[in-house]
């Protein structure tokens, strides 16, 4: 009697291990935005490393034009959005495996060339026609975002370009071609050497919520779930909030 | 060569074209004279033509063309090709391709600042002397040879030059337009009342085009001269090639010309009347006594000069049809010939090259 | 010249040939129907009144001609010196001119920045100077189309200028033709298909340019968004538009290649 429990016992423990231990293997493409880029990179490696037999592909681009490949029929696993009208889209057209699920927020800053030589202070100074103002193009999410912060603030811009992705953006703003531009707190936070950070106020700043979602016809469906599952855990999330996004 | 000018060329000069050919000429061309400077290619001919035409500077001596100095080093002055007066018949004639007829030969003018209306018709004017009527609007490579050649003659005879520069101008015909476009190119010569110079590498051309003959030999002229004493007189083995040819002027009527009351037969029965005969010295022979065989060409003669040439020796006959005779230096040494001596020749009537006559200067 | 009938009806072309040509063919056109199909036939008309359309279609025919005509003023000079002039580092010169081609357009976009920019090497002084700011504005967009594109024309023409016998210009020069008038009346007519292929590939580059101007002189409708930028933006927001705008390009391009006469095709 004693041995059979003790049998059952083991076999179940056994079971559970197995079942718990890394069964995700294969490759894992993830559409992410490409605000995400630097923070996702460090999640890749500490994902690779508790599943070795897992090869985490990142795809890194503006929210929209993932989400036009998604629906293209790009073989993506996983959709890490910028905003959530993108994630909405892709929803309504049923590529989406389960629900997507805020993981986290990003809310917006000014962005200026290290020592603000513009001296600019907030957001009026964007009328100033003299100064070189740039933001993300229209149906980017920080472009859409950005313009909403203006439009909050009762600010008309003098606009002098809108990039196609943020990255273009701060690298102009970095290289002082630009004087200011709008971008997360994200962006601004890593091109901390050439590119510093205003505060926009809380009552006009505009606060992005990023979903994520497993895909249907994810090529790894396993793995899917494991990197979503891994992007929500507590370690997933310090090392997000570490790059200056918020839990949610 | 110092002092006043003269309406002719005067060129004395000397430059070096790359690193080692030397170019040295001394030319003076009177009004009214065509002078021919006859070489071998890469003689210097082509430099020459470029130096006096103004497209290559000299480094030595002066150019001077109608009593203006063209070119003189040593005071710096140096007129460029476009300020030049001189008419130039390139070889290749150089008609420029994407203009028609008469805009090519309108060319010269119009460049000079002559109105656009006068300038076509001067230039009709010259294409109708020329033959060349009709050929107006045509393009240049649906031209002839021919025709290329004497729309390059206008082209250059438009602008009212004062020198006439002709370089190899009937290099590029075929054998039967060059015969024919050498009388046409003799006449317009004559007529033209500036000083002529041709370049050519064809004795023929320059003896039968030429008042005076200078042969060029690497950069250096080594024999000048009317064409008779050139042919008569050569000083160096090619001067001897060149000039080696007799040419004779006589009537020709079935198949036997007439030349100085003397009558050769030909191999050749078709033409009649004037007729030029040219005969190669070396293939007429020579011999002590009366010949037998085939010649139908033979006559009793004496010599009258005999001049060796290192292996060859060159022999001028008397009477009746005094011909330049060429044989081996052995070859009088084993037959003992000498002055005075009596001599039968023999010629081959297929030997003997005939061509209808008609706008030489006659040289003999 | 005609070939004889009878020879042509028994003398086809090799099989193999006709197919594997066929396949590089249909690598052209299968695009292009592509987009045909995708054109939203009835909202067509709208779409093209837009101005959207009609602002990046203005800038891209403005900038690509004027890119154009930067290249004939300082280009045909150039070209002329490099067949012509003998002067030390021609090589390297020759492959300055040569680098835009080989370089991807962003890269060139970059350097303009780097020189040009308002922190840029000359770009900082000159606009102390005269106030003058090229990024970012329409000249931006022309300084920018004039660096990729430019190298074709030298190109082409030096190529031209060196193959051309100079014997015809000592002939002009002996008629008494000056400098100006031998270069006017006989070197360009004598390049001139050369030169005419050479002006259409500049336009058509500069036309098609992308990656420099959104690099260089940024986008912004109606002052630099030309019509490859308006597309590329289009394609994420208002997929019928940028439609529309590719169908404006091919349209353009296609009018002007194959109103090319043949001719000047062959002196590419």
């Amino acid at each position: 009697m004693r041995n059979f429990r003790l049998t059952i016992t083991t076999c179940v423990l056994g079971m559970v291990i197995a079942c718990s231990g890394s069964s995700v293997e294969g490759e894992l493409l993830v559409s992410a935005a490409a605000s995400l880029t630097n923070a996702f990179a460090e999640m890749e490696s500490a994902f690779e490393d508790a599943n070795p037999d897992v090869d985490v592909l990142l795809n890194l681009g503006s929210s929209s034009a993932l989400r036009e490949q998604i629906l293209e029929g790009a073989p993506a696993d996983v959709f890490a959005s910028a905003n959530t009208s993108n994630m909405d889209q892709v929803a309504e057209a049923g590529e989406l495996a389960g629900d997507a699920e805020i993981f986290v927020t990003n809310s917006l800053q000014i962005a200026v060339p290290s020592g603000n030589p513009a001296g600019v202070t907030g957001l009026e100074d964007f009328t100033r026609e003299e100064l070189l103002i740039g933001l993300c193009a229209e149906d980017v999410p920080c472009g859409d975002f950005g313009r909403q912060a203006l439009e909050n603030a009762g600010v008309i811009p003098s606009i002098d370009t809108n990039e196609p992705d943020v990255r273009a953006l701060l690298t102009k703003i970095g290289a002082g071609e630009l004087d200011a531009g709008i971008t997360y707190v994200t962006d601004v936070l890593s091109a901390s050497g050439t590119v510093e950070g205003l505060h926009i106020p809380a009552e006009v700043n505009v606060v992005a919520e990023y979903p994520i979602a497993t895909l249907t016809g994810a090529p790894n469906a396993d793995a899917a779930a494991a990197w979503v599952e891994f992007v929500l855990s507590e370690e997933g999330q310090a090392i997000l909030t570490s790059y200056g996004f918020t839990s949610p | 060569m110092e002092g006043a000018l003269g309406p002719g060329l005067e060129a004395d000069f000397g430059l070096r074209r790359g690193d080692s050919f030397r170019l040295d000429l001394s030319l003076s061309i009177p009004a009214g004279t065509t002078v021919a400077l006859l070489g071998p290619n890469g003689a210097g001919k082509s430099t020459a033509v470029a130096a006096i035409a103004g497209l290559l500077p000299i480094e030595s001596g002066r150019i001077g063309l109608a009593g203006t100095i063209l070119d003189h080093p040593v005071s710096d002055v140096l007129i460029p090709a476009e300020a030049r007066r001189i008419g130039v018949v390139f070889q290749d004639y150089l008609l420029f391709p994407h203009m028609t007829v008469i805009e090519n030969v309108a060319f010269g003018l119009r460049s000079r600042g002559v109105r656009r209306q006068e300038a076509i018709e001067r230039a009709g004017g010259w294409l109708e002397r020329l033959d060349l009527s009709g050929l107006e609007r045509s393009k240049p490579s649906q031209l002839s040879g021919g025709q290329a050649q004497r729309v390059a003659l206008a082209r250059a005879l438009v602008i009212d030059p004062d020198l006439l520069l002709l370089d190899e101008p009937l290099a590029a015909l075929d054998v039967t337009t060059r015969v024919e476009l050498r009388r046409v190119l003799a006449r317009h010569l004559a007529d033209f009342p500036g000083p002529r110079l041709v370049i050519t590498h064809d004795p023929t051309e320059a003896f039968l085009l030429a008042d005076e003959v200078h042969i060029i030999e690497n950069g250096v002229v080594t024999q000048s001269g009317s064409p008779d004493e050139i042919r008569l007189r050569p000083r160096t083995p090619y001067a001897a090639d060149l000039a080696g040819s007799n040419l004779l002027f006589g009537r020709a009527s079935h198949g036997r010309v007439d030349v100085e009351s003397h009558l050769l037969h030909l191999a050749e029965h078709e033409i009649e009347g004037e007729v030029l005969l040219t005969i190669r010295p070396s293939s007429i022979s020579l011999h002590r006594t009366p010949p037998e065989g085939s010649p139908r060409n033979t006559w009793e003669t004496t010599i009258a000069v005999m001049e060796r040439l290192g292996e060859r020796t060159r022999i001028r006959t008397g009477a009746p049809l005094p011909l330049t005779v060429e044989v081996t230096s052995e070859a009088t040494i084993a037959l003992a010939l000498g002055v005075g001596e009596t001599v039968w020749l023999a010629i081959k009537a297929t030997e003997i090259g005939v061509e209808s006559e008609g706008g030489y200067t006659r040289s003999v | 010249m005609k070939i004889d009938a009878s020879l042509r009806r028994t003398r086809r072309p090799p099989a193999l040939l006709v197919v594997l040509g066929s396949i590089g063919l249909a690598m052209f056109v299968v695009p292009f129907v592509g987009l045909l199909a995708r054109v939203p036939w009835s909202d067509l008309p709208a779409l093209l009144a837009s101005d959207v359309v009609t602002d990046a279609l203005r800038l891209s025919m403005v900038t690509s001609l004027t890119a154009t005509a930067i290249a004939v003023v300082v280009g045909i000079p150039l070209a002329w010196m490099m067949a012509r002039l003998d002067f030390p580092g021609r090589p390297l010169v020759r492959g300055l001119v040569t680098l835009p081609l080989v370089l991807p357009p962003v890269v060139g976009g970059a350097a303009l920045l780097f020189a040009l920019g308002r922190r840029g090497l000359v770009g900082e002084g000159l606009e102390q100077a005269t106030g003058l700011l090229l990024p970012f504005s329409t000249w931006g967009v022309v300084v920018a189309n004039t660096f990729v594109a430019m190298p074709f024309l030298v190109i082409t023409v030096e190529a031209a200028i060196r193959n051309l016998d100079q014997r015809y210009e000592g002939a002009a020069a002996s008629l008494g033709a000056n400098r100006w008038t031998v270069l006017r009346r006989v070197t360009l007519p004598m390049i001139g298909p050369s030169l005419v292929a050479g002006l259409v590939l500049t336009w058509a580059r500069a036309f098609g340019e992308f990656g420099a101007t959104i690099t260089f002189a940024g986008n912004l409708q109606g002052r630099t968004q030309t019509l490859p930028l308006a597309v590329f933006v289009a394609l994420e927001s208002d997929r019928d538009t940028a439609v529309a705008l590719s169908l404006v390009m091919v349209v353009v391009s296609l009018a002007v290649l194959v109103g090319l006469r043949e001719r000047w095709w062959k002196a590419l």
